[in-house]
């Protein structure tokens, strides 16, 4: 049984700016991630942030883990980096049960912040199963981790950001990106992502949907329509288009399968990408000692995670009787900086979800 | 398939060279690769089937959530190849039916 005062399970852009809270506090912490190195999706993002300092604005996504682990080394062995190890379970005694390699073992830590990000969606169409047809984040993977092209040309689904800078990475990686199309009727990205892809040739067609795939054992070409305004394929709409990857970027959804084991009370609310745990404004869950950050929270950017995180791993270390030497400060500071990335149009979503969150956090 | 040759913000430097089976064909990957990514390099994007029907399956999410890629790595089956590392020697088949530990 390895005990620690604060467990961070995640070691992603919310789970690495909690571990670092935590330490500032003087609390003992331990990160664990199921990934052979530290950084969670930061690892694949080749482009640029945007947001304040305390973000990394203008720093690469690569390049923000080796920086967020140079902070936590000055904090010698109070911190323990666990990678390659997946948290397996998370129980009503507050035990959490890990796997690391061969060599299972108990943690029990006094708290803990779940910072376990999310999963890909997919999009229901006949054949979506064919070999070829991908997340556009496991793409993203493959490309910029492993330097391995997915395929020669590739029709892109999803116009959001996450669409749109993958296909930035594709033609950077010297692979032909046919055309992105979106069932919505506005692009949902941001437009100098679009119109970066433009420049590079890459038409986008908005109101347009994937009708089915095609192919003998693997992806060889996909039929789409234009979509009406109440979202049905006009007939005689349908296009072929030839592509050996199908690249998927139709949102994701946050990953809860430890929290509800451990028996937080979960909601759905789609502005938030799906079931989330009901939580404080501290970050707790409905399971005291349980606190939460970052995409398993609900969907937004590393950026908000990384605040997110640093919030809950304040909170997580005053739970274990750890008080961080500036926590009033800190944790304005850090509000002020998550509201700012939240205001405008692109967070309106982000806020009505966040304000449905609150209620059920009144009633929970 | 092919690997990034040329990236004008990613350095892939020359890796060593790891020799693996696959269904029993020899292979070759790289240093720093999961199975997934060097079977895909190596032009294999089959690699499952689906339980009831045997539709072929591929990798999906490559960072371990979706288990579309499980294969059998030196005899342990519904081994996550996407998210395990590759090593010299690995035997790695496609798993027929849904595994048994040794």
């Amino acid at each position: 049984m390895k005990k620690t005062d604060v467990l961070v399970v995640g070691g992603g852009p919310a789970g690495l700016r909690a571990a670092l809270s935590t330490a500032e506090a003087g609390a003992r912490v331990l990160v664990a991630d199921r990934a052979p190195r530290m950084g969670g999706q930061l690892v694949k993002q080749t482009h640029m942030f945007f947001g304040s300092k305390e973000q990394y604005a203008s720093v690469r996504g690569i390049d923000i883990p080796e920086k967020l682990l140079g902070r936590l080394a000055r904090f010698g062995d109070k911190v323990e980096l666990l990678p390659g190890c997946t948290v397996l379970g998370a129980y009503e005694d507050g035990v959490f049960t890990a796997l690391q390699g061969e060599d299972y073992f108990k943690i029990r830590p006094v708290s803990a912040v779940i910072a376990t990000g999310a999963i890909e969606r997919t999009l229901a169409f006949p054949n979506n199963d064919l070999p070829g047809i991908y997340g556009a984040g496991a793409v993203q993977t493959l490309m910029n981790v492993y330097g391995v092209k997915p395929g020669r040309r590739v029709l892109m689904v999803g116009a959001g950001n996450i669409g749109l800078i993958v296909s930035y990475q594709l033609l950077q990686a010297g692979v032909e990106v046919v055309m992105i199309i979106d069932a919505a009727p506005k692009i949902g990205g941001y437009l100098v992502h679009a119109a970066k892809v433009r420049r590079m040739g890459v038409p986008i067609h908005t109101s347009r949907t994937v009708l089915r795939a095609e192919g003998n054992g693997r992806l060889e070409r996909a039929v789409t329509a234009a979509l009406d305004a109440r979202c049905a394929p006009v007939p005689g709409t349908e296009q072929t288009v030839e592509a050996d990857v199908m690249c998927i970027s139709v949102g994701l959804s946050p990953l809860t399968e430890l929290l509800a084991m451990a028996g937080c009370e979960l909601r759905y609310i789609p502005q938030l990408g799906g079931g989330v745990p009901v939580r404080s404004r501290e970050y707790e869950t409905t399971v005291p000692g349980l606190f939460v950050a970052g995409d398993a929270s609900g969907i937004e950017e590393a950026s908000a995670a990384m605040m997110e995180g640093a919030l809950a791993g304040l909170y997580a270390a005053g739970y274990a009787g750890f008080v961080h030497p500036s926590e009033a400060e800190t944790a304005a500071e850090l509000r002020a900086a998550l509201a700012a990335l939240r205001a405008g149009e692109a967070g309106r979503h982000i806020r009505a979800g966040l304000e449905l969150l609150e209620k059920e956090a009144l009633y929970a | 398939m092919e690997r990034i040759a040329r990236h004008p913000i990613l350095d892939f430097p020359e890796r060593k060279a790891l020799d693996f089976t696959f269904d029993g064909r020899p292979m070759r990957g790289l240093e720093g690769d999961t199975i997934q990514s060097a079977l895909h390099a190596n032009g294999v994007v089959v690699l499952a089937r689906s339980h009831e029907l045997r539709r072929p399956r591929g990798f999906y999410c490559a960072i371990g959530n979706c288990s579309s890629c499980m294969m059998t790595v030196d005899g342990v089956p519904n081994v996550k190849t996407c998210a395990t590392m590759l090593r010299a020697g690995m035997d790695v088949r496609t798993q027929r039916g849904k595994g048994v530990l040794g």
